[in-house]
């Protein structure tokens, strides 16, 4: 514990973090460049999203880690006894205990409160990159809100597949304003980042940027009037807990099509469960 | 001849973490007001303006200091507790000062098209809070709030500067994403 400063990062790079994570919530949803730290993990394992937490963390917060919704998997585990090691913080799984909830592409299927902050770890923040690889035009078509090639990547879609095929970090445009990448959450989630009442952060640790969304912000799906964004599951129940409303993994459990649907939110679930 | 070497973060780690989540929450939840009151700079400046000094600057970012706020005791004290170089209004990353003191705030940066983010953060103190001026709607706000605001500033947004408002121990924000319309 002694060993490293209070959460890891050294006081300059958390006060860089901190001035890029004022900048991300005054302007909703465009991403600010940030100068991205060497972490002990490796790219891709959340290195954005432990920065903007160690940047947020103090003493006397509650930190819940989930990963794919899951607080016992790996990315989660380390995480989370990484900032049990290097801040030495209180940690929960309980959902509405937390102060933070950092996440590797979930938001819990629990409500959040006020006060609450809620920390992505994203690997691609730029929704425009697949359509057009350039930095350049990508940043010029934000300053313009020009945003018809990605109606057309929807469209298109649509006249391939008969739907909208995007199952995960589906568009969102926010405040009317900027289009932005959610992060790779099932499209399912992306009705409760709208008008949410807690503060979402969103940190890309390889590709530098840190973008946020206040509380009680709009934050509208893109869809078209004739084919309108759904939040889709897989039809099924739990098989642990019973729950028809939450999000379901499917896991297959034999070489013969055996399989079973269980929440993705093992909090939610093992509550339920209990009760 | 204040003494300038007094005044700073005796736990910097844990007093920058908590004075940042009180920044924080106040940009997020505009006009909002919050307590903030470890550090004490030479008079006139605030406890919250010199709390959030401490928390947000450093070497990489000029600072300009506004009307009363540009003495000599502030200067040094500045100087040696951040090590930010002081600046004239339009290179300053955070400039500090009376609302008067301030204008026009057409000479600060409000950040371009493709960078929105490279634009000057405004603390703007007050004497006191007075009476809500101003409704406010937008981002942070579920439906509306009331504040007080001390005059209308430059938003074009995305581009805009944003506010802290303090005054002594006080702190409230004021982003550029937030609509007013005054009562």
């Amino acid at each position: 514990m002694s060993d490293y400063n209070f959460a890891y990062l050294d006081e300059d790079t958390k006060r860089m973090i901190r001035r890029a994570l004022l900048k991300a919530v005054a302007i909703p949803s465009y991403q600010v460049p940030f100068a991205s730290r060497e972490m002990p993990m490796p790219y891709g394992w959340g290195t954005g999203g432990v920065q903007v937490t160690a940047a947020c963390l103090k003493a006397d917060d509650t930190l819940k880690v989930i990963d794919q919704g899951a607080d016992d998997t790996t990315n989660a585990v380390s995480i989370r006894s990484f900032f049990q090691r290097t801040a030495d913080v209180a940690v929960t799984e309980c959902t509405q205990e937390a102060s933070i909830i950092q996440t590797r592409h979930r938001i819990p299927e629990a409500p959040l409160h006020e006060g609450q902050i809620m920390v992505f770890q994203v690997p691609i923040p730029e929704p425009l990159r697949f359509l057009e690889p350039r930095e350049t035009e990508t940043r010029r078509m934000h300053a313009l809100a020009d945003y018809g090639l990605m109606q057309v990547k929807l469209y298109e879609d649509i006249a391939k597949h008969g739907e909208i095929a995007t199952a995960y970090a589906y568009p969102v445009k926010v405040e009317g304003r900027y289009v932005m990448d959610p992060s790779p959450i099932p499209k399912f989630d992306n009705p409760k980042l709208d008008n949410s009442p807690a503060l979402m952060l969103f940190g890309a640790g390889r590709e530098q940027r840190i973008y946020a969304l206040p509380p009680y912000t709009s934050v509208q799906s893109l869809d078209f009037e004739d084919f309108p964004f759904a939040a889709t599951k897989a039809d099924h129940s739990c098989t642990i807990c019973g729950a028809v409303d939450s999000y379901l993994d499917e896991i297959i459990t034999d070489d013969a099509g055996g399989r079973m649907f269980v929440c993705s939110d093992t909090s939610y679930c093992s509550e339920r469960a209990a009760s | 001849m204040a003494d300038i070497l007094a005044g700073g973060f005796s736990n910097a780690p844990h007093q920058a973490a908590h004075a940042f989540r009180v920044a924080l929450d106040a940009m997020a939840r505009p006009g909002t007001r919050h307590c903030l009151e470890t550090a004490k700079a030479p008079a006139p400046l605030s406890q919250a303006a010199a709390t959030l000094l401490l928390t947000l600057a450093d070497t990489t970012t000029p600072v300009y200091l506004a009307g009363a706020c540009n003495t000599p005791d502030i200067q040094a004290w500045v100087r040696f507790h951040t090590g930010a170089p002081l600046a004239q209004a339009d290179a300053a990353a955070f400039a500090i000062g009376t609302w008067e003191a301030l204008a026009p705030l057409e000479r600060f940066a409000t950040g371009t098209a493709e960078y929105p983010d490279r634009s000057t953060t405004l603390i703007v103190e007050l004497a006191e809070f007075g009476n809500d001026t101003h409704r406010l709607t937008g981002p942070g706000i579920d439906g509306e709030a009331t504040a007080y605001l001390p005059g209308d500033r430059l938003a074009r947004f995305p581009l805009g500067v944003d506010l802290f408002l303090t005054s002594g121990a006080t702190l409230s924000a004021l982003p550029r994403s937030t609509k007013i319309e005054a009562l």
